[in-house]
């Protein structure tokens, strides 16, 4: 996207005050997603994980992320998209929601799109590896469909398991 | 020059709170038959102190009390008043008028005058009594005595200062190296003793002998080279609030040294680095090992600053037990062991609401009457023992009575009353555990001390919060023991790496009792489970490996390393690929992104920066498969 493009929809935000919202898209296999950007932390080349015994193959285990020890997650193997391999391209998004981080393996980063509410279309009902409970939307990028995925409700759900249930349910308690 | 006060205030209120513990454990240890001129001469320096502080910040409701009861503390330690107990107990409820006043200030709220006028006659009406010329304050000190004893006044910390060697005080014009409370036995005879005369300014606060009234600036001078003194006994100080902690000189100057000692070692490094080409090694590996030593010290020494002693918690208990034990017309004595040991900050806040219930259950439930003790052929005097000791990685504090012990009967009954689900032959521990349920009081009425059922369950919730537990061992009319074991809860801990399948996990030293590579002669296979015959006794095997869903790099014990290792539960061996060396590794929590991991404690970083797992020994030691009890068991 280029410089003028963005600031006219900036510009054009500001007068219409129409609801935008800045995503980031990444690709898993053949698939064009996005999420909010004010969830990611960071974006870093995936290292050598140390593995967790008795966990679900698609979290990879944990890392030392400036000395918090974060999981990191292969949502292409928890979504059984892509193949998952590991080579120095390989794109690890930090994801933080709320007090927690969770690293999540994507086989690239493409770029940050602003969205206005009548870009983002209704999630399709099927035809996507995502659950379409963790979905909020589709939109037309280009010339491909991205498909918005509500990041905090993966991250906390209870299919990834990466929260304990007490956890979880203080923090819904929270929230 | 005007000098904005405001900045003190907060110091004051800390100090005069302090000096105001200071003497009500001073007035409570006191000994009415002989009180010790020290002592008195302590409390009076301590209302002195506030005093001249409430005078130049204008606190007037506290200087006018602390006025009259200087003239009376006076008159005891000029030995024209004896004390008694009546004079004891109205001191106490003045400190607590006091401490009233220091909040009311503190927290910006209007004075209660007719208090303070209540108590100003009150006092001047003991003074007046039986005293035909009360003194003025211009006799508050005389030069007969040094203020240089003022050792206590100054950090406005102690114990038990009658333990102080008499010589100290009266010759050594300093004694201030007690500052902390903490007695060398050995008379002063350091040099520095000489030159800081006043100490009582060491906080930066005021002593004007002559007319206390008036102010003084603090003399910095004095505070400063009583900054700059080391204290060669253990410093053990910090302040009950926990906003601020306040620290011994002798811990920041050890700190300080040794940061020293880390830059020199740093710039042998660095000119070590320089000439990679010529690299000493032998050097080059003295001065890493003097680095390791260097942060090990520097770790212990930061550490060191967030402990204080428990004495902080247990000090408020004597008058806690005396005025209850007066209320309930018992006769009740404390008895405080190991006040010194050291717990961290945080935990010992939290232990303040706990150990007051406990300590008031004891005299409400535990202790009998008078008349019932003796009928029991016991002394009169009940004895409630408040102990403090560090056993290895915990600390273990300790409410024991010699009181009637728990009612089994009653427990039973009342257990019965709450639908609770009791046999007749429960072990008496779990009888014991049923006064833990809400709403569990087997009190014969209801007091307003205690009887209300509302505490046991909250105290073991408390103390479950800080990750210790609770037990009672109780037997009747022998007396009853509360048992709390707290973890040290430092974020750090001696480990032992071990490697399994290229991972490395952590074993936390405390539980490994040795790692040896076992002889073949000693292995056994009994019902499909390993064993290990060491030690004259058949240790249960487990395999890290399989646990940890990894691939042992041989599955034959023999050519392994087997760790044995202690729980509270069993003691069982583990069975490893190799062991990689002991280090402190800092404890990380999993659960803060994660979760909780089976057979993990923690996560560590190692110094490659990659993730090692402390492993849980307890939870792993359930999971042990111990043929020979199951044996017995069948």
């Amino acid at each position: 996207m280029s410089d003028s493009q963005r600031s006219a929809e900036s510009d054009e935000s500001q007068v219409t005050r129409t609801d935008v919202r800045e995503y980031l898209t990444f690709s898993l296999g053949e698939e064009h997603y996005a999420i909010d950007i004010m969830a990611v932390k960071e974006i870093r080349g995936y290292e050598a994980v140390t593995r967790i015994a008795n966990a679900p193959d698609f979290i990879k285990g944990v890392i030392n992320l400036r000395g918090d020890i974060v999981p990191i997650v292969d949502l292409r193997i928890k979504f059984n998209v892509g193949t998952a391999s590991y080579d120095e391209f390989t794109i690890v998004i930090v994801i933080q929601i709320h007090d927690r981080m969770v690293g999540i393996v994507v086989d690239g980063v493409s770029d940050v799109i602003s969205l206005s509410r009548e870009e983002r279309r209704p999630p399709p009902e099927f035809g996507v590896a995502f659950d379409s409970r963790f979905l909020v939307g589709l939109a037309k990028v280009q010339d491909h469909m991205v498909i918005l995925v509500n990041i905090e409700a993966l991250i906390s759900s209870q299919e990834l398991g990466l929260v304990d249930a007490v956890t979880q349910e203080a923090g819904n308690g929270d929230s | 020059m005007s000098i904005d006060l405001n900045q003190f205030h907060a110091v004051f209120f800390e100090e005069s709170q302090e000096h105001i513990d200071t003497m009500e454990q001073l007035l409570m240890a006191l000994d009415l038959e002989e009180p010790d001129p020290e002592d008195l001469n302590s409390i009076f320096r301590a209302a002195h102190s506030i005093k001249g502080g409430s005078g130049i910040f204008g606190f007037t409701a506290l200087g006018k009390i602390t006025h009259v009861m200087e003239n009376l503390l006076d008159q005891l330690r000029n030995g024209e008043r004896h004390p008694d107990t009546a004079l004891v107990d109205h001191f106490l409820t003045v400190l607590d008028c006091l401490r009233r006043i220091l909040d009311q200030y503190r927290g910006g709220e209007d004075i209660d005058w007719d208090e303070v006028e209540e108590q100003v006659k009150a006092l001047e009406a003991i003074l007046n009594d039986g005293k035909s010329t009360p003194r003025t304050s211009a006799t508050a000190s005389s030069s007969a005595e040094p203020d240089a004893n003022a050792d206590n006044d100054a950090f406005g910390f102690f114990d038990a200062p009658e333990e102080e060697p008499a010589e100290t005080a009266d010759s050594s014009g300093s004694g201030d190296s007690e500052n902390w409370g903490l007695f060398e036995p050995e008379p002063q005879a350091e040099p520095s003793g000489a030159e800081a005369p006043d100490t009582e300014a060491a906080f930066g606060f005021f002593e004007d002998p002559a007319s206390a009234t008036e102010p003084q600036p603090a003399k910095t001078a004095s505070a400063a080279s009583a900054a700059a003194r080391p204290d060669r006994s253990k410093a053990k100080a910090a302040t009950p609030e926990s906003a601020t902690i306040r620290v011994g000189v002798d811990k920041v100057d050890s700190l300080i040294n040794l940061v020293g000692e880390l830059v020199i070692t740093q710039s042998m490094l660095k000119v070590l680095g320089e000439d990679p080409d010529n690299l000493d090694t032998l050097k080059m590996s003295t001065v890493l090992a003097e680095l390791e030593r260097n942060t090990r010290e520097i770790q212990e020494s930061v550490m060191s600053i967030r402990m204080i002693p428990v004495s902080f918690v247990f000090n408020r208990f004597p008058r806690v037990v005396r005025d209850l034990a007066s209320k309930m017309e018992k006769q009740v004595e404390l008895v405080l062991e190991g006040t010194q040991t050291e717990l961290d900050k945080g935990l010992i806040e939290k232990l303040v609401d706990p150990l007051t219930h406990l300590v008031r259950n004891s005299i409400d439930h535990g202790i009998e009457s008078p008349e019932r003790r003796r009928e029991a052929g016991k002394p009169e005097k009940g004895t409630i023992i408040l102990g403090a000791s560090q056993r290895g990685g915990s600390i273990i504090i300790s409410i024991s009575d010699d009181g009637a012990g728990l009612n089994r009967g009653r427990i039973m009954a009342k257990a019965r009353e709450n639908g609770l689900p009791v046999s007749d032959d429960m072990p008496d521990a779990e009888v014991w555990d049923l006064i833990f349920q809400p709403g569990f009081s087997t009190a014969e009425q209801v007091t307003d001390v205690s009887g209300r059922g509302v505490g046991m369950d909250v105290v073991r919730r408390n103390i479950q919060q800080l990750g210790g537990r609770i037990e009672i061992s109780s037997q009747a009319s022998v007396g009853s023991t509360f048992t709390i074991q707290l973890p040290l809860t430092l974020a750090i801990v001696d480990g032992m790496g071990v490697a399994v399948g290229g991972q490395t996990f952590i074993i936390p030293l405390v539980s490994i009792i040795e790692s040896m590579q076992p002889p073949r002669a000693n292995l056994k296979r009994l019902a499909g489970s390993d064993l290990l015959h060491v030690r004259e006794e058949y240790w249960p095997l487990l395999r890290l490996a399989e646990v940890m869903e990894t691939q042992a790099r041989s599955s034959d014990p023999a050519e392994a390393i087997v760790v044995l290792i202690e729980t509270s539960k069993r003691r069982y061996g583990l069975v490893v690929d190799e062991l990689v060396g002991q280090q402190q590794v800092v404890i990380k929590s999993l659960e803060q992104h994660y979760k909780r991991v089976p057979g993990a404690a923690g996560a560590t970083i190692m110094g490659d920066g990659s993730v090692a797992l402390i492993l849980d020994v307890e939870s792993l030691a359930d999971i042990v498969r111990d043929p020979i009890v199951e044996e017995e068991i069948v």
